[in-house]
C-alpha cells in the first residue's frame, strides 16, 4: 500500500513549486501594489522552496516500492 | 470551540489570484484521489470502522490531534487570543495535555484490550445496554448535528472570507467529504486527518514568522500588546486570582478543575469523534504513544493560533469587535484576526495555501464527525437493536448507506442553522451537556470495580439532566451565573467551566450511591474491563526512548516549563 507520507510528500512538493512560481514570477516581475506588507521578503520564494524540499525529500524516502 | 456567527459584512476579506484557485482544486483533487485508491481496503468491518487497526503512533497520533484541529477551530481561538489575549492557550495546554497523557497510560490500556468498536461499546461491556443507549443516542444524535452546524458556519466564513455562494461551500465539501468516506472509510479519513495537518502547518506557520518579523520580537510585541489592551493579556496564570482581575472573567479554581480535569478529560479520553483514531492503533504501544505525540504537537499549536490572534492585536491597525457589533456595523469581528493576518501577509500561492488549510481542516472535521457517527450508529444502535444477525458485508454496506445519510442530515441542518440561527446556540450547548457526566461514568467504570450497571446508567442519565437544568437557569435567568460559578464577577467561560464541573459532581455522587445500593457485580464480568481485575499488557521489551512512560514524561517537562515562562 501507498504510505500516507508519500500522499502528503506529493502535497507538499506541488504547493511548493506552485508558490516558488509564483514568487520566482514577482521577482522577476514586481507588481505596482503588491496588497501585503513586508513583501520585501519575498516570503512565497523562500517558504516555496521549503515546501517543495521537504515534499522532494518524502516523496523519495516513501516512494511505492515495485512489489518482486 | 467558537463559532462564527456574523450576519452582515459587506466585503470579503481576501481575493484569490488564479494560482491560489489552483492550490485548491489540487487539494480536493487529491483527497478524492486518496479516497478512490482506498476504496479496495475497506471491504470488511474492521477495515472500514477501524482502518484495520492497523495504524502506527504516528498516523494515529496526528490524526488524533487532527480531528481536534478544525478551521473553525482555529480562526475561533485565533480570534480569543484577540480578545482574551494570552489566556487563551490554556485551552491548549492545560485543558488537554494533562487529559491526552491520561488517555494515553490509564485509559487507553482499557479501551485497547477490551477490542471495543466504539466508547458507547465500552459502556456495554462495563454497565450494560441501557447506558450503551444513552450514551450511542446522545452521541450520533449530536454528532450529526454538530457537523451541520459546522457546516453552516464555515461556509459562511468562505462567504465572508472569500466571497463564495454558501450554497456552493455547503455542497462542494459534503459530497467530497460524502464521496472519500464512503469509498475508504476510517483509513481514509485518518489519511486526510494527516494530510490536514501538514497543510495546516505549512499554510499557518509563515503568519507568526512573518508577525514576529513585523512586531520586532517577542519582547517587543508583549510591549505593543501591554500599550493597546493590558498586562494582564500577556500572562497565562498571574492574573487568575481572581475572576475581575483578567480580560476572560475567570479564576484558577474554574481553569484548573473545570477546563483541566473535568472538560478536557471529557472531551480527548471520552469523545468518540477523537478516540476513535486511538482506536485503530496497531498494537498496545502504539496506541498509547498516538495520544502522549499528540499532546506533543498539541503543545506547539499555539505558535500557529494563539501567537497570530496577539499579533493582530499588536499590529493590525483597526480595532476588531465582537460579532454582534460587527454584524450591525459592518467591521471586522475578534474571529477574523486570522484571515486578516493571512491577507497581511500572503501573497498569490501563500493565500491559496493558507485558505486550503482552512477548507482542509473543516473537511478533515466534517470526516471525523461523519466516521464517528458511522461507527456508532452501526455498531451501537443498528446491530444490538435493530438487526443482531446481519453479516459483516451487511454492517459494511450500512457503514456506507449511513455515511452519505450522515452527510445528507448534517446538510439538512445546515439550512436549518441557515433559517434559525438560534439553533446554533441549542446545538453547540447540547453537545456540551454530555462530555463532563460521560468522563465521570467511563472513568468510574475503569478505576472503580464496585461501580454497577445501574450506578452508571442512573449517574450519567442524572448528571446529563444536572448539565441541562444549571444551563436552562442561566439562559431564564443570567444572574444565575453567579451561584453557578459561585462569583459575581464570572463571565460567559466561567459558565462551561463550572457547569461542567457540578455535573460531574453529581454524575459521580450518584454512580457512587446508587452502585452502593445495589448488588455488585461479579469479577469474573469485569475482567479487562476495570483495574485490579485486568492485566493491563506490557509494551514489549523496548528501549526507554520508545516507552510511552518516557515521552510523557518529556510532555509533562516541556508543559510545566511553558507554563511558568509564561505565568
Amino acid at each position: 500500500m501507498v504510505s500516507i507520507w508519500f500522499f502528503i510528500g506529493i502535497s507538499l512538493a506541488v504547493n511548493g513549486a506552485l508558490i516558488l512560481g509564483a514568487g520566482i514570477y514577482q521577482l522577476v516581475v514586481p507588481p505596482a501594489n503588491p496588497g501585503i506588507v513586508l513583501f520585501n521578503l519575498h516570503a512565497n520564494v523562500w517558504w516555496g522552496a521549503v515546501l517543495l524540499a521537504v515534499g522532494l525529500i518524502y516523496c523519495v524516502k516513501f516512494a511505492p516500492k515495485p512489489q518482486s | 470551540m467558537t463559532l462564527m456567527v456574523a450576519t452582515a459584512l459587506p466585503t470579503q476579506l481576501v481575493r484569490l489570484s488564479p494560482i491560489d484557485i489552483v492550490i485548491v482544486a489540487f487539494y480536493f483533487a487529491l483527497v478524492l484521489s486518496i479516497g478512490w485508491y482506498l476504496r479496495g481496503r475497506a471491504n470488511t468491518g474492521e477495515d472500514f470502522f477501524m482502518a484495520g487497526r492497523e495504524m502506527t503512533a504516528w498516523v494515529a497520533g496526528l490524526s488524533f490531534l487532527s480531528a481536534n484541529l478544525g478551521a473553525l477551530e482555529l480562526m475561533g481561538w485565533a480570534g480569543s487570543a484577540y480578545q482574551y489575549g494570552i489566556l487563551a492557550t490554556h485551552w491548549y495546554w492545560i485543558g488537554a495535555i494533562p487529559a491526552m497523557l491520561f488517555l494515553a497510560l490509564v485509559m487507553m490500556p482499557f479501551y485497547y484490550i477490551s477490542k471495543t468498536h466504539s466508547v458507547p461499546g465500552y459502556l456495554k461491556l462495563r454497565f450494560g445496554e441501557s447506558s450503551r443507549a444513552l450514551s450511542a443516542v446522545s452521541f450520533a444524535f449530536m454528532t450529526v448535528l454538530m457537523s451541520g452546524v459546522n457546516m453552516f458556519a464555515m461556509a459562511k466564513v468562505m462567504q465572508i472570507v472569500l466571497g463564495w455562494d454558501i450554497n456552493f461551500s455547503i455542497w462542494v465539501s459534503s459530497l467530497t467529504v460524502a464521496i472519500y468516506v464512503t469509498l475508504g472509510g476510517l483509513r481514509s479519513a485518518i489519511f486526510n486527518e494527516v494530510l490536514q495537518f501538514f497543510l495546516i502547518w505549512a499554510g499557518a506557520l509563515l503568519i507568526p514568522i512573518l508577525g514576529l518579523y513585523e512586531a520586532g520580537g517577542w519582547t517587543n510585541l508583549k510591549v505593543l500588546i501591554t500599550q493597546r489592551a493590558s498586562e494582564q493579556y500577556i500572562h497565562l496564570w498571574s492574573g487568575l486570582g481572581s475572576f475581575s482581575n483578567n480580560p476572560m472573567g475567570i479564576n484558577w479554581v474554574g481553569i484548573v478543575f473545570g477546563l483541566g480535569a473535568i472538560i478536557s478529560m471529557g472531551y480527548w479520553t471520552t469523545d468518540f469523534l477523537v478516540v476513535q483514531r486511538i482506536l485503530a492503533a496497531k498494537d498496545i504501544r502504539s496506541a498509547e504513544m498516538a495520544p502522549i505525540i499528540g499532546a506533543g504537537f498539541k503543545m506547539f499549536v499555539p505558535i500557529i493560533v494563539i501567537l497570530p490572534g496577539l499579533l493582530g492585536l499588536a499590529v493590525l491597525p483597526e480595532k476588531l469587535v465582537p460579532e454582534s457589533v460587527a454584524a450591525a456595523t459592518g467591521a471586522h469581528s475578534y474571529n477574523d484576526v486570522l484571515p486578516l493576518m493571512l491577507a497581511r501577509y500572503c501573497g498569490p500561492g501563500l493565500l491559496g495555501l493558507g485558505v486550503t488549510a482552512l477548507i482542509a481542516g473543516f473537511m478533515s472535521g466534517m470526516a471525523g464527525n461523519v466516521s464517528a457517527f458511522t461507527t456508532v450508529w452501526t455498531y451501537d444502535i443498528y446491530r444490538p437493536f435493530i438487526n443482531r444477525t446481519g453479516s459483516d458485508h451487511h454492517y459494511v454496506n450500512m457503514g456506507r448507506w449511513t455515511t452519505v445519510v450522515g452527510v445528507l442530515i448534517s446538510v439538512g441542518t445546515a439550512y436549518l442553522v441557515m433559517q434559525f440561527a438560534s439553533i446554533m446556540d441549542y446545538v453547540q450547548a447540547l453537545f456540551s451537556f454530555f462530555i463532563a457526566p460521560l468522563f465521570g461514568t467511563v472513568v468510574l467504570g475503569m478505576l472503580w470495580k464496585r461501580a454497577t450497571g445501574s450506578g452508571g446508567f442512573w449517574g450519567l442519565l442524572c448528571g446529563t439532566l444536572s448539565s441541562i437544568g444549571m444551563w436552562t437557569w442561566v439562559k431564564i435567568d443570567p444572574s444565575a451565573l453567579r451561584y453557578v460559578a459561585l462569583s459575581p464577577h464570572a463571565k460567559g467561560l466561567a459558565q462551561d467551566m463550572f457547569q461542567a464541573l457540578w455535573s460531574f459532581v453529581v454524575c459521580v455522587t450518584v454512580t457512587v450511591a446508587v452502585s452502593l445500593a445495589t448488588k455488585p457485580m461479579a469479577d469474573g464480568q469485569l475482567t479487562g474491563l476495570v483495574y485490579g481485575l485486568t492485566e493491563v499488557p506490557s509494551v514489549g521489551d523496548v528501549p526507554l526512548y520508545q516507552k510511552p512512560l518516557f515521552w510523557a514524561a518529556v510532555v509533562t517537562v516541556v508543559f510545566f516549563v511553558l507554563n511558568i515562562i509564561f505565568w
